[in-house]
């Protein structure tokens, strides 16, 4: 397999434009005549199929929720960053940039987050201009925040419900694109299979949630912006419908799956309270602006009421290790803290589980009403969900998973390994290396659908003849669908006695131990073990009523799971091959004395790329190099 | 603090959108407060999936009251008890031991029974499809800051942006009537700058599709403002009907353009 990442030469400033000038265009005449598959409606999804379309590509999009405005991509609440540099408070194109690459532990590559900075303030504009009602100041300017990893503000808003605003406008465009005929929607359509031939991508099989009917789809090239897989862990901040399926569906056809162990656990989300939790609520890391993370200093004051523990008694442990970034020091530097004061047996709350984020200076500070408009929402939020009132108590919070910074390989096109293709959003690995920075994955979304892809798929589709689409009744198209049924079959057959959820659940504690916050090599050569059990027992004693042929939410759940138990080891395999810390992959056997994690620049700075080599044999781990030309290697700082 | 329930509960149950439904009671049992409506629903489903029989269906997604995908009528209120709530985010503690509480899918007649308590609201997507957007192009927008927008405006728009799109409105009228989702779109977009030059053709085209849609009139009842989960008020309604009638008086039907010569 070739690892080709298309970099293009010259002056990371000018490899853009220069790219886009380089790629072949399509001619607008023809532009009708190419069909694109877009799965997924989320921001990437959207933004591509109503773009696209307005290009003139005949496009197809698919979602498994019943409208494309319900993806997931709705929840995310604290902003989006853009270097406009309104604030004049020093950003820039160059330093957004940097913080990217520099937040991301030097495992992303350079030319794509120059790009993703570049287009960031085209982002905001678009959205703008579509309505997107972004908080603004008195005089009508826009306003910003500061998010964690960041020393400047940059990060643009919409109350607590930026994805939802960002959401609606692309949800808006691509419904103004349907109405007018110019895309089709498949709701409640979940993509099974990639079709492929000569090893090109051709189509996919997707299953009618509704009716259970599978059927073919195919085209001229295919996009995926299906999102992350942090499910993997059973409890997320993810939606609960969130899968790997599309991907791992890739995955298996050949497309090349890059740094799976890189996953995010976001410091700030609601504890757990039992065994019947079903999925964790963030809490928007916007709150650290204002809140102050702590925990008792002395374990016998765990148990007490925050209002008893004097001030002088609290170990505001963020400022204290990192002071100038303090409470907003980056995710998976606050995550790792959070867990190590827990260690120590300072954790409060009934499970023990858990730090303060206090917001009593500030609302001394700046009033409650003033604290009201910022976060009211999340406040209420908040409430809802504990019957807490955090204008009065501190919240309680306790990392979770959040996000997943790996995904499948692609080059500068966002092309896979496999030919025609794509993959956009968080479903890539492209641009956040280890360790995403708050409120740079909409910018990411946003970008690849709305401003890179557009480009890019024309260079491809531009050496695609038209009119060479397959026929419906390629041997491709009926194999695959084939194996679709099969596989459905198989499943509604086993009758075991055990519900999908359950092997979920314990998939999810096995990933949370042993390659959650800290992994080490012992813990993950026994959830290597571990994991083709429970894997076993899932084909043996799952139980699924019902049929194939109706809507079945017991069969979409257990398709879910069986390829999360897959997903699962391929993370864990990876995270045992990279012998180093980095971001958000913190190997125990590789920190400084302070805990902080420590880098092994020389041997494995690159992305590591896996390629399925069939059912039980052992994948292959390939090797991009990655080159830092203009941000240079250093440790990693917060202090 | 924590407590447990034992709850009857009487839900809608029905297979597909051609059969006959009934409601079917089933025990709750132990149900600890804290546990969301959903999650006391999924423990009930666990144990039905072992016995081999199917679970009740319902959408969901987020379960954190932003997708809107969540949609069920609990004792005979859109999303339960509790004002702006949606039921993924009713938690157990607004129910008492020992009590019966109904599920019924939303009943209405643009939102058919696909099974149990999923219905379809392809309805309001058709709605946005007909005028809910600025035309806008991806391209080179202008500069985000040149066109400055009162913070009052924006907080407006924001307020009516706010609308999730879950159709409780429309479960609660007694008309089955969407003017409330729609006029939240109308009001998002009709407060900003941006959503000018298209004000009044998108009100009479969302209008025009609402009523194609099976969707009765709104006489006014204000059943949708206290079902509505996000607090989308009457006043979006009377600020679209201004915006109606204005589009009504003003109606030019379009000029066929030219050719270019
Ligand atoms: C609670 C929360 C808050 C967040 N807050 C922020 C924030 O403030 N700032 C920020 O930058 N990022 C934030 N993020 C991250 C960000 O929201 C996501 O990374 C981003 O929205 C992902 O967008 P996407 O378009 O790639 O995928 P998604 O929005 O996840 O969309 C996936 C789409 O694919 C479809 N799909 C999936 N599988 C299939 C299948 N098999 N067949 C057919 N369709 C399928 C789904 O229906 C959906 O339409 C947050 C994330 C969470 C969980
Ligand atoms: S107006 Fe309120 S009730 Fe109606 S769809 Fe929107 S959020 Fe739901
Ligand atoms: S599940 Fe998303 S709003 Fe209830």
């Amino acid at each position: 397999m070739e690892l080709n990442s298309r970099i293009p030469d010259g002056p990371i400033e000018k490899s853009w434009d220069k790219h886009r000038f380089d790629l072949k265009l399509v001619n607008p005449a023809n532009k009708r005549k190419y069909k694109i598959l877009v799965v997924g409606s989320g921001l990437a999804g959207a933004s591509a199929a109503a773009t696209l379309a307005e290009l003139g590509y005949e496009v197809e999009c698919f979602a498994y929720q019943d409208s494309p405005r319900r993806a997931h991509s709705i929840a995310a609440q604290g902003g989006i960053n853009a270097a406009k540099n309104y604030q004049n408070d020093g950003d820039s194109i160059y330093r957004l940039f940097y913080d990217t690459v520099k937040g991301g532990d030097f495992r992303a590559r350079e030319a794509n987050v120059y790009r993703l900075a570049q287009v960031s303030v085209n982002i905001i504009d678009q959205c703008v201009a579509q309505g997107v009602p972004f908080a603004r100041e008195y005089g009508g300017m826009l306003d910003n925040r500061s998010f964690g990893g960041a020393q400047v503000s940059r990060t643009f808003y919409a109350r607590g419900q930026t994805g939802q605003q960002l959401l609606l406008g692309a949800y808006q465009a691509l419904e103004r694109q349907i109405g007018l005929g110019k895309v089709k929607m498949f709701n409640r359509h979940e993509m099974q299979e990639l079709i492929v031939v000569d090893g090109v991508a051709k189509g996919i099989v997707v299953r009618d949630m509704v009716t259970g009917k599978v059927s073919s789809h195919v085209a001229d090239a295919v996009c995926l912006a299906t999102g992350g897989y942090g499910n993997v862990f059973f409890l997320s901040t993810n939606a609960k419908g969130c899968n790997a399926t599309a991907a791992w569906r890739a995955y298996k056809k050949g497309a090349a799956f890059a740094n799976p162990c890189y996953t995010q656990i976001h410091p700030t989300c609601i504890p757990v309270t039992g065994d019947h939790q079903s999925k964790l609520t963030l809490m928007s890391e916007s709150l650290r602006n204002d809140g102050r993370i702590w925990v008792p200093k002395k374990k016998e004051d765990c148990g007490k009421p925050a209002s008893q523990i004097p001030e002088e008694d609290r170990d505001y442990y963020l400022e204290r290790k990192y002071p100038s970034f303090g409470n907003l020091a980056p995710r998976d530097v606050s995550s790792r803290a959070a867990k190590q004061v827990c260690d120590e047996g300072r954790g409060i709350g009934s499970t023990g589980r858990g730090v303060y984020l206090d917001f009593s200076a500030a609302i001394e500070r700046l009033g409650a009403k003033k604290i009201e408009e910022k976060y009211g929402n999340l406040f209420e939020m908040y409430e809802r969900i504990t019957d807490d009132n955090p204008y009065k108590t501190p919240m309680r919070i306790y990392p979770a998973s959040h996000y997943t910074m790996g995904g499948l390989w692609v080059d500068y096109n966002l092309m896979s390994t496999i030919p025609g293709l794509f993959v956009l959003g968080e479903a890539n690995f492209s641009d956040h290396g280890a360790n995403r920075l708050g409120a740079s994955a909409l910018m990411q979304g946003l970008a690849d659908g709305y401003f890179v892809i557009p480009y890019t798929i024309g260079g491809y589709l531009a050496g695609v003849k038209p009119g060479t689409r397959i026929s419906a009744d390629d041997p491709a198209v009926k194999a695959a669908e084939q194996a679709v049924e099969a596989r459905t079959n198989r499943l509604v057959g086993i009758g075991g006695k055990q519900t999908p959820t359950h092997f979920h659940r314990e998939l999810g504690k096995v990933m949370w131990e042993y390659c959650g916050m800290g992994r080490n090599e012992a813990g993950l050569k026994k959830a290597l073990e571990i994991i083709p059990q429970i894997r076993e027992e899932f084909w043996k004693d799952v139980r699924i009523p019902g049929s194939g042929q109706e809507l079945n939410q017991s069969l979409e759940m257990a398709g879910r799971v069986a390829d999360f138990l897959e997903v699962g080891e391929l993370m864990c395999l990876d995270a045992l091959e990279r012998r180093e810390s980095c971001g958000g992959h913190f190997r125990e056997e590789w920190q400084t004395e302070e805990g902080e994690a420590k880098r092994d620049d020389e041997n494995f700075c690159h992305v590591a790329a896996w390629e399925h080599k069939g059912e039980g044999a052992k994948p292959v781990r390939h090797v991009e190099p990655l080159k830092f030309d203009n941000v240079h290697l250093a440790t990693r700082s917060y202090k | 603090m924590e407590k447990h329930l034992n709850l009857t509960l009487q839900v809608w149950r029905q297979k597909d959108a051609m059969s006959e439904g009934e409601f079917v009671e089933y025990q709750a049992k132990h149900i600890s407060t804290e546990m969301s409506f959903l999650e006391m629903l999924d423990v009930v489903n666990e144990e039905i999936i072992r016995k081999g029989e199917d679970p009740i269906a319902f959408d969901h997604d987020c379960r954190e009251g932003i997708c809107g995908m969540c949609s069920m009528v609990i004792n005979g209120r859109p999303h339960g008890p509790k004002e702006r709530t949606t039921t993924c985010q009713l938690h157990m503690r607004s129910f008492d031991d020992g009590d019966t509480i109904t599920i019924e899918p939303w009943r209405a007649k643009p939102f058919p029974v696909i099974r149990d308590l999923i219905v379809d609201r392809g309805a309001f997507d058709r709605i946005i499809a007909s005028g809910g957007f600025i035309s806008v192009p991806t391209g080179a927008p202008q500069d985000a800051n040149a066109l400055p927008v009162s913070k009052q405006n924006s907080d407006l728009a924001m307020d009516a942006a706010a609308c999730i799109g879950c159709g409780a409105c429309v479960a609660a009228c007694p008309n089955a009537s969407a003017m409330l989702f729609l006029s939240a779109k109308v009001s998002h977009l009709g407060y900003l700058p941006q959503g000018q030059p298209e004000r009044y053709g998108r009100v009479r085209n969302m209008v025009s599709q609402m009523d194609a849609e099976a969707f009765g009139t709104c006489t006014n009842h204000g059943e949708c403002e206290a079902a509505c989960p996000k607090g989308i008020t009457l006043e979006t309604i009377a600020r679209m009907n201004r915006d109606y009638i204005k589009a009504s008086l003003t109606y030019r039907p379009e000029i066929a353009s030219g050719g270019a010569g």
